[in-house]
């Protein structure tokens, strides 16, 4: 009896703080989102079903900020796994000044959204901004560009400050996963002709599919929850050029005081959240 | 030989410095320009070199505003949110590495699928809950919060570390007379030390650097660094010299912390991911 009580004690804690700080929320939101609830009218909260949802579902800005969010999904972790990769690589080969290299790399991933919004935004300011400087001293560019002013490059910038962020974290965790697949696999297909493509192919891929697989579905899942770099740098604006799925629920429910329709663009988000997760867990099972 | 370093260099060294480049130059441009006098940073043409350095953005951050006292409030919850985080987090993961029991495998799966929730769903009735009861604004709030948001990635790479610790150890400590209690505090608890403390340190930077909690369910009589330089940017007259001197101060902990605890944290995070 003993024995089938203890792990229970000791998980007791951890159970509790994430019944009530986490389910309960989940359930809570859930519960909102069936109802219509305005903030400022707190006695009344009127049950009405699906209405939230419909509503949601008839609003032209969740199409845009659905198809916002798929751009910013697949662009932000497509560049940040690419460029990684490679970084993984190349510091995986050894050169004398590699420590140093492998520990600054990572310095963007320890920054707060909040700071590399300010960064970026900095950069990128119409005035004062270096990249608008050099661009046009360099010739890149005839003129500064409102690059987070105009709705056809702010998301493209929000996604690049993304992506200065992101790489540190597939370049770190790569290279831990290049550095366990055991040296003798290289030697021995050496010593069977294989060339560099080949051992890539044939050694470092399949030694790094669980890693990879791994580092892919939390980016993803990151990525698609992160709201706050943009709210920081655009606020999804200009006009709604930004506003992803996340930010969208927030706005409606924070600036617009509808917490029921919030609700409901949230329990939305995590559903397709869910989808991709059982997608994942279901396919690394069957391997 | 001379081939193969020029092979080295320009294969290697030349692609790693660019990446190195395009880490760095960003913040290094934060910090720089955190060092220059508003009239130099207001220039147009902007001067890429400054004129002067000076360090008197940070003083007139921290003697004109109330940054100095959003330091203060990030540390105190920071600080909350690691003691709270491990004391969850300790047991949880000694039973995860340690007894075998039904749901187990379940639970510590339902832990990462928990890392999944949008933070927009829990932060909605978050809000209308701790208003009711009264508790927000409050250093309680924000403490909690970061602890159980963290919490299950916390778990995964403590369980990890308690793993890499034979169980004969503790095994033998308790055949010796030693109650669980001793042998999980005088045995396995040393030896976890390391891991222990690059979670700590994990904790730390992530409450942080948090920013939608504070803003949610404080902002007011507590406010976040973050958050601060947030309402800055948001102020119609910006000062840049003022926003980098807070980014460059907010920024050096964290980072200070990270570069001191990556090794550590990079290895349980793959060491879970290899096994699944």
């Amino acid at each position: 009896m003993r024995r089938v009580v203890t792990p229970w004690v000791f998980l007791a804690p951890a159970l509790v703080a994430t019944a009530v700080l986490v389910l309960l929320p989940v359930l809570n939101t859930l519960w909102l989102s069936l109802h219509q609830v305005i903030l400022f009218r707190p006695r009344s909260r009127p049950f009405v079903g699906l209405e939230n949802y419909a509503k949601a579902l008839a609003d032209p800005v969740f199409w845009e900020a659905l198809r916002h969010s798929l751009i910013w999904v697949l662009c932000a972790v497509t560049l940040q796994f690419s460029f990684g990769f490679m970084a993984a690589l190349l510091l995986n080969r050894s050169f004398a000044w590699r420590g140093i290299a492998r520990a600054l790399i990572v310095v963007p991933w320890a920054l707060p959204s909040v700071i590399i919004g300010l960064i970026w935004t900095w950069m990128l300011d119409f005035n004062l901004g270096v990249l608008n400087h050099l661009g046009v001293r360099l010739g890149l560019l005839s003129a500064s560009v409102p690059w987070l002013a105009q709705a056809g490059t702010a998301m493209a910038s929000v996604i690049l400050a993304l992506m200065w962020q992101g790489i540190p974290f597939f370049a770190v965790t790569l290279l831990a996963g290049l550095q366990a697949i055991p040296a003798e696999l290289y030697e021995v297909a050496s010593i069977d002709g294989a060339g560099a493509w080949g051992k890539f192919r044939h050694i470092t891929l399949p030694g790094l599919a669980s890693v990879i697989a791994t580092a892919l579905l939390l980016r993803m899942i990151w990525v698609a929850n992160s709201l706050d770099l943009i709210l920081v740098m655009t606020g999804g604006g200009p006009g709604t050029a930004t506003q992803t799925l996340p930010l969208h629920a927030f706005l409606t429910a924070w600036s617009g005081g509808n917490y029921g329709q919030g609700s409901a663009l949230a329990v939305m988000l995590t559903i397709l959240l869910l989808g991709v997760v059982i997608t994942y867990v279901w396919r690394s099972r069957e391997r | 030989m001379k081939r193969a370093r020029l092979t080295l260099l320009l294969g290697t060294e030349v692609p790693i410095l660019a990446f190195l480049a395009f880490a760095i130059l960003p913040w290094f441009w934060m910090m720089l320009s955190s060092f220059r006098p508003e009239r130099d940073l207001t220039r147009s043409p902007i001067a890429l070199w400054p004129e002067t350095l000076t360090l008197i953005n940070h003083i007139e951050l921290l003697q004109r505003t109330n940054f100095a006292q959003n330091l203060r409030d990030s540390l105190i919850i920071a600080v909350g949110a690691v003691s709270l985080g491990l004391t969850l987090a300790l047991p949880a993961a000694y039973a995860f590495s340690r007894f075998r029991f039904r749901g187990r495998q379940v639970l510590r799966t339902q832990f990462l699928v928990i890392n999944m929730f949008p933070v927009v769903m829990l932060i909605l009735p978050l809000f209308v809950l701790m208003r009711d009861l009264g508790l927000l604004d409050t250093y309680f709030v924000l403490i909690g919060g970061h602890a159980t948001f963290t919490l299950p990635f916390a778990i995964w790479l403590l369980t990890g570390y308690f793993e890499g610790i034979p169980v004969e150890l503790d095994q033998a400590a308790m055949i010796d007379g030693a109650t669980r209690l001793q042998a999980l505090r005088l045995v396995v608890f040393p030896l976890a030390v390391p891991g222990v403390i690059a979670v700590g340190l994990y904790l730390f930077i992530t409450s942080w650097n948090e920013y939608l909690f504070a803003l949610m369910l404080a902002g007011r009589n507590v406010r976040t660094v973050t958050v601060a330089l947030q309402l800055f940017i948001g102020e119609n007259q910006i000062q840049w010299g003022l926003l980098m001197a807070g980014g460059t101060l907010v920024s050096l902990p964290a980072t200070a912390l990270f570069l001191f605890a990556q090794r550590r944290l990079v290895s349980g995070l793959t060491g879970g991911a290899v096994k699944g």
